[in-house]
């Protein structure tokens, strides 16, 4: 039964940071309507620049992720101005090959910068608590705390605010957006931003229990696409419920599997979705 | 007139590549340009399915990398003949092929993409964690060289430069013939539109899935020849970072066309070699060349050359009326 317990708790750690940054990704998605490959980049600049934040200037850990949110949005942002901005009435092979651009010049640029070795983020939360006979690490209660507040937060921005209306309308319909007085610029900007910053925050999250390393980003993001994938392109509930049975479906594979191929089953649960489901689990019809 | 341009600088190329272990200054130059070669047939494969068909696979190093192992497997655990295992990695990456893409091409634009990205990870995955039958990151070591054929003796670097330089006019002039064919005709069709494609008569699984399994097969093949060269393997060369170089080499020369994604294949690593600094940090500066690229050339060095041609050909073929030719001639000043 603690056996199980932990795995539950494994899968909503995983799950919580997995949320996080397919959040950003389907979000950026309903903007672009492209997949943007740079997403995971922007995850590992957000726990590079938290690690140099930390690790270098002595900062604590939450300055650092605040500092990490910034630097990535604005990454973000600059992406969305001078890459995706000029290229939104190309084919969409061209959006994802200027993806891929970012991606390895963001990759190569940490390399450049901080060499390829691993490094270790600090963290002051490394209380181990215990629970009757379930040994809880404090890093990742504080994991699942943060993914789920963050998520909340980033729902009720959606609903309850006018600012949250405009993105999840151009999401919806980019011309209708456009008729009602939306500025589509401002919106693109603004969404790219809460995507950096979101994939930023999840890093810092999740980097001290895993490493820091210039390809800490590909098999997040492969993940990230494939939730959102599961969850149907563009929805932002579904990218929640992905990154939870993604996350779930994880833990307990490690655990009752193999942990050799815990990285599969996300992209194997991928494969026999598609097989059967082309348009996703959660899809609302082809566009 | 058209034509014979054309096979005049195809020539020109080939004696080119033929004379260059004369002119190359050491053997690292030829490890270097049969690198680039080997690498240039996967390109060329690549360029079947996203240039010509649409469709942008990211699982193609997976490919190369099946075919690679293909080898590796047969002539180190089996003892095959070089030979024998070099022909079967062509097939072995084309009978994947046809799972992978009875699948994966059902899905459209970027949905095809992304499985294929999942497709090349399971790939990597599979390669670095089956330890009983690829060796897992420890990989393979001591593949045999090519055995000789009949006076050929493929253990020098200037044997094997030419046995890889051999592949490749051929996978170039089969691939001419190709996408020079109906059925060439038929794949830019499906690229250009589904539906239009649909409406012509063309049916668009078994087309899309043909231009797969031929890209797909490409790819074994050069993995099969890389294996014979370079002789030892690790998973990393399933890496998805390696479809997005044959990406960066097919766009650079022009992608959809014959010469571009050869001259990408060849160009790019040669500056990479000049500019030892950007060895290690290559994707700093080919990062933002890519994004460039696909902003401001779009159709890269051959293709943007080519339609410039189209277009002189066209206005030569229909005088402008005169009202116009006095400004165009002020334009040409």
């Amino acid at each position: 039964m603690e056996l199980f317990l932990q795995q539950v708790l494994n899968g909503l750690t995983l799950g919580g940071v997995y949320s996080l940054v397919a959040l950003g990704l389907t979000l950026v998605y309903g903007i672009l309507h492209v997949p943007n490959f740079a997403h995971g980049a922007f995850y590992m600049a957000g726990a590079y620049s938290a690690f140099f934040l930390i690790n270098k200037l002595g900062l604590n850990y939450w300055w650092g992720m605040l500092g990490a949110a910034v630097t990535v949005a604005l990454i973000s942002v600059l992406s969305e101005r001078l890459v995706f901005h000029p290229l939104r009435k190309a084919p969409y092979l061209h959006h994802m090959i200027a993806s891929i651009g970012i991606l390895l010049f963001l990759e190569a640029g940490a390399q450049a910068l901080w060499g390829a070795d691993f490094h270790r983020m600090e963290t002051p939360y490394t209380q181990l608590l215990t629970l009757g006979s379930l040994t809880l690490p404090a890093q990742r209660l504080l994991i699942i705390g943060a993914a789920f507040t963050l998520v909340v937060l980033l729902q009720l921005f959606l609903t309850r605010t006018i600012t949250g209306a405009t993105i999840v309308a151009m999401a919806q319909n980019r011309e209708g957006a456009a008729l009602v007085g939306i500025d589509a610029t401002r919106v693109a900007m603004l969404t790219f931003a809460i995507a950096g910053a979101l994939a930023g925050m999840a890093a810092v999250l999740y980097a001290p229990i895993n490493l820091v390393y210039t390809s800490m980003g590909h098999l997040v993001i492969t993940k990230a696409f494939v939730i959102i994938v599961l969850g149907g392109m563009g929805s932002v509930p579904g990218a929640i419920a992905g990154g939870l049975i993604i996350g779930f479906a994880e833990a307990f594979g490690a655990f009752y599997i193999s942990t050799d191929y815990k990285d599969i089953i996300a992209f194997a649960l991928l494969v026999l979705i598609l097989s059967v489901r082309p348009q996703g689990l959660f899809a609302r019809g082809a566009h | 007139m058209k034509r014979l341009t054309s096979t005049v600088g195809w020539t020109f190329l080939l004696l080119l590549a033929l004379a260059f272990p004369f002119m190359a200054g050491n053997d690292y130059h030829l490890t270097v340009m049969s690198t680039a070669y080997i690498y240039a047939i996967a390109t060329v494969g690549l360029n079947l399915i996203t240039g010509y068909t649409g469709q942008f696979n990211l699982a193609h190093s997976g490919f190369m990398a099946v075919g690679a192992y293909t080898v590796g497997i047969l002539t180190v655990d089996y003892g095959m003949s070089f030979w024998l295992a070099f022909a079967l990695s062509g097939f072995v990456a084309a009978a994947i092929g046809v799972f992978v893409g009875l699948v994966s091409l059902r899905l459209k634009t970027h949905f095809f993409s992304i499985f294929t990205l999942c497709v090349g990870y399971i790939m990597f995955l599979l390669i670095e964690k089956w330890e009983s039958l690829t060796h897992g990151t420890v990989g393979i070591v001591g593949i045999p060289a090519p055995e000789p054929i009949g006076p050929l003796d493929f253990s020098e670097p200037r044997a094997q430069y030419y046995l890889v330089l051999c592949f490749l006019v051929a996978s170039l002039w089969i691939m001419h013939r190709i996408v020079r064919s109906l059925l060439g005709r038929t794949f830019m069709a499906i690229r250009n539109s589904d539906e239009l494609a649909q409406a012509l008569g063309i049916h668009l699984m078994r087309n899309k899935l043909l231009s797969f399994v031929l890209s797909v097969f490409f790819a074994g093949l050069a993995g099969g020849l890389y294996a014979g060269y370079v002789r030892f393997l690790g998973p990393g060369i399933a890496g998805v970072e390696h479809t997005f170089d044959m990406t960066m080499y097919m766009l650079v020369g022009g992608i959809g066309t014959l010469l571009g994604p050869l001259l990408g294949a060849i160009g790019v690593p040669w500056l990479t070699q000049y500019l030892q600094v950007l060895q290690e940090y290559r994707f700093v500066v080919f990062g933002p060349v890519l994004v460039l690229l696909v902003i401001f050339l779009p159709y890269g060095i051959v293709g943007t050359w080519m339609n410039r041609q189209r277009r002189k050909a066209a206005a030569a073929r229909t005088p402008a009326p005169p009202a116009i030719a006095p400004s165009k001639e002020v334009h040409h000043a």
